[in-house]
């Protein structure tokens, strides 16, 4: 082959190359486009909810009942009853979670029980939280008979964000070395004692994220709350959890209807009058300011816990 | 920590058969909080099929399922759930055409171009666009996309399926995207190089080697995409108005399964009448459609599993 042609036929290629090449840069661009216009949603939404709430956006929204006056209403009774029922969410889902996961993790044998339990958490992942309402409707307020209360909400939401945990804390499990364990099996400790001393402390970070996360997904929450009966309108707030004399604490506000930050702003949204719209933008800006807060923290401990650990 | 004891054979507290006893005590406990897991499958099927049982003894299944009214509150009530369904079909038609093109170009982006650093700063952040409360999104719905909308179809009503559809399709976004760009990165960098060995570009090689590599991982973000459109209540409830409607047209307003259930249950219908127990009976319908689609969705990943 002569020089010349060779050079001609390596100019082609060049030229080919260059032309396919187009392509990439035209789908780099494609694909940051959307990206950032997906991202750029959620910062309008939030300026935009912010804006137009902010006539509503003071001390007296959070210290006032619902009213049917739009510019007296406010979230008092909302954001207590939402703060009783991630305390009743944390208390459930948190130990069980963890324990459902260090069994699927740490002790569970191959067999035909392990395998259903798992099959079993993956689709709980994907079952729509209004059934998750259902079951809790025909379970735990009929059923148990604990009725349209606080205590029925959390076991509900527990129930929902369960997958949440499992799938978080099993993660993190799973990032600690197998040569801790065998380290400590080594020494004599039992499994119990391995996953304890050793595994957990590791993976405290791991399970942090996930419960915050799973929490921030539970705040939100509207449907199953909804279909066991929330109630919009609630101008008494439930009996204090901490008490003057002995022994220092209630469990009454278990039992008490309630209501909730997403079910007062989705009261406010249907009602036809734009001054309810204020407020519901003004609770909607509380709401989502608190779950991307969550997520925040939930990203912030991560980061942290990762930095901490050099295996 | 356990103090080391010389004395085990004696049996003291610390000793190894207390230790070992105690293990298995810890781990009844264990093994009783994850089958919390099976006993809520059990629960959520048993809930569902006793509570609609009342609701089939007195509509027979063949109305409800070849009706086309659903108008279960009236003085003559019907119980066809097809225009349930249809609202529910059109929405997550709606919410996919927005979510699988989006979802699979941005999972393409971070998985075959971004630099790491953006990648590991726009992840975290997208996955923000699916922790929004559902109910915040009804608000975008309603009063920020309709109004919108309206300005390019005029006559566009205030409630309708499209502006709802549009929103969850933002919503669902980072599920499709994640899922898919967790398939996509665990192709192996080999079948990548092989690919710019023969001279093919990042764009050649993310098409034509990556997707069809990753295509079972990719099915399934889908699938998960798909489930959570289909279960959506509060954007549907919100902005898509609550009056049943067999329609496909997604610029008309109309109910969803999840919509109805969020209605009835807003108003203070006794616990055994049949519009009340009805609510169950399409909750059935729900769960099985996610079910459907789930083990739709787990032949497909199982036909196009590609192993290394």
């Amino acid at each position: 082959m002569h020089a010349a042609t060779a050079d001609a036929a390596l100019q082609q290629i060049r030229a080919d190359v260059n032309r396919r090449k187009i392509f990439d840069k035209i789908f780099v661009m494609v694909g940051l486009l959307i990206m950032f216009s997906a991202l750029l949603v959620l910062v309008v939404l939030f300026i935009d909810l912010v804006q137009e709430g902010a006539p509503r956006l003071n001390w007296d929204f959070l210290t006032s009942f619902p009213s049917r006056k739009a510019e007296r209403a406010g979230i008092l009774s909302a954001w207590v009853g939402t703060s009783l029922i991630m305390l009743t969410t944390a208390a459930v889902s948190m130990p069980v979670g963890v324990a459902a996961a260090i069994y699927l993790e740490e002790y569970a044998p191959k067999n035909w029980v392990t395998a259903i339990i798992e099959i079993n958490v993956t689709n709980l992942a994907g079952v729509p939280s209004i059934i998750y309402g259902l079951l809790a409707l025909g379970l735990f307020v009929y059923q148990f008979n604990l009725g349209q209360s606080i205590a029925a909400a959390g076991l509900t939401l527990s129930l929902l964000i369960l997958p949440i945990v499992i799938v978080a804390t099993r993660e993190a499990l799973r990032a600690v070395p197998r040569a801790i364990r065998e380290a400590a099996y080594a020494l004599g400790a039992t499994r119990w004692e391995v996953t304890a001393h050793h595994v957990l402390p590791y993976s405290t970070g791991g399970i942090l994220t996930g419960m915050i996360i799973g929490l921030s997904r539970a705040i939100g929450e509207t449907a199953p709350l909804i279909t066991i009966g929330a109630l919009s309108f609630i101008a008494f707030l439930p009996e204090s959890p901490f008490k003057g004399e002995f022994p220092f604490f209630s469990f009454a506000w278990l039992r008490e209807a309630f209501t909730a930050m997403p079910i007062q702003m989705f009261n406010w949204v249907s009602r036809p009058d734009p001054a309810f719209q204020v407020n519901a933008a003004a609770a909607g800006a509380i709401l989502l300011g608190m779950t991307l807060l969550m997520n925040g923290v939930a990203i912030y401990v991560r980061y942290r816990f990762r930095k901490r650990i050099n295996w | 920590m356990t103090e080391p004891t010389a004395t085990t054979s004696t049996g003291s507290p610390a000793g190894l058969g207390f230790r070992k006893a105690r293990d298995r005590v810890v781990e009844a406990f264990l093994l009783m909080a994850a089958l919390v897991a099976v006993f809520t499958t059990i629960a959520i099927v048993i809930v569902l099929v006793a509570e609609s049982l009342p609701f089939f003894k007195v509509v027979p299944l063949k109305d409800f399922l070849t009706d086309t009214m659903w108008i279960p509150l009236f003085a003559e009530p019907r119980y066809g759930v097809l225009p349930l369904v249809a609202g529910t079909l059109v929405t997550t038609l709606v919410a996919l055409a927005v979510a699988i093109p989006a979802g699979t170009i941005i999972a393409i982006y971070l998985s075959e171009f971004a630099p790491f650093k953006l990648r590991e700063t726009i992840k975290p952040a997208l996955e923000l666009l699916g922790a929004v409360p559902t109910v915040v999104y009804g608000y975008f719905a309603l009063m920020i996309v309709t109004p919108l909308l309206q300005k390019i179809i005029p006559g566009l009503p205030g409630f309708n399926m499209l502006s709802a559809g549009l929103v969850i399709g933002i919503m669902i976004i980072p599920y499709v995207a994640s899922v898919s760009e967790d398939a996509m990165r665990s192709v192996p960098n080999y079948m990548r190089e092989g690919s710019y060995a023969m001279g093919a570009t990042r764009f050649q090689t993310a098409t034509r080697v990556v997707v069809p590599g990753a295509l079972s991982g990719i099915a399934a973000a889908y699938i998960l995409g798909i489930s959570r459109a289909v279960g959506e209540t509060m954007v549907v409830a919100i902005a898509a108005g609550l009056q049943p409607n067999l329609t496909w047209d997604p610029t008309e307003p109309a109910a969803t399964i999840t919509a109805f259930i969020v209605q009835v249950s807003l108003g203070d219908l006794p616990h055994d009448s049949i519009g009340y127990q009805s609510i169950f009976a399409v909750g059935l319908v729900l769960m099985l459609m996610t079910l459907v689609f789930n083990i739709a969705g787990f032949s497909l990943t199982r036909k196009f599993r590609e192993t290394y």
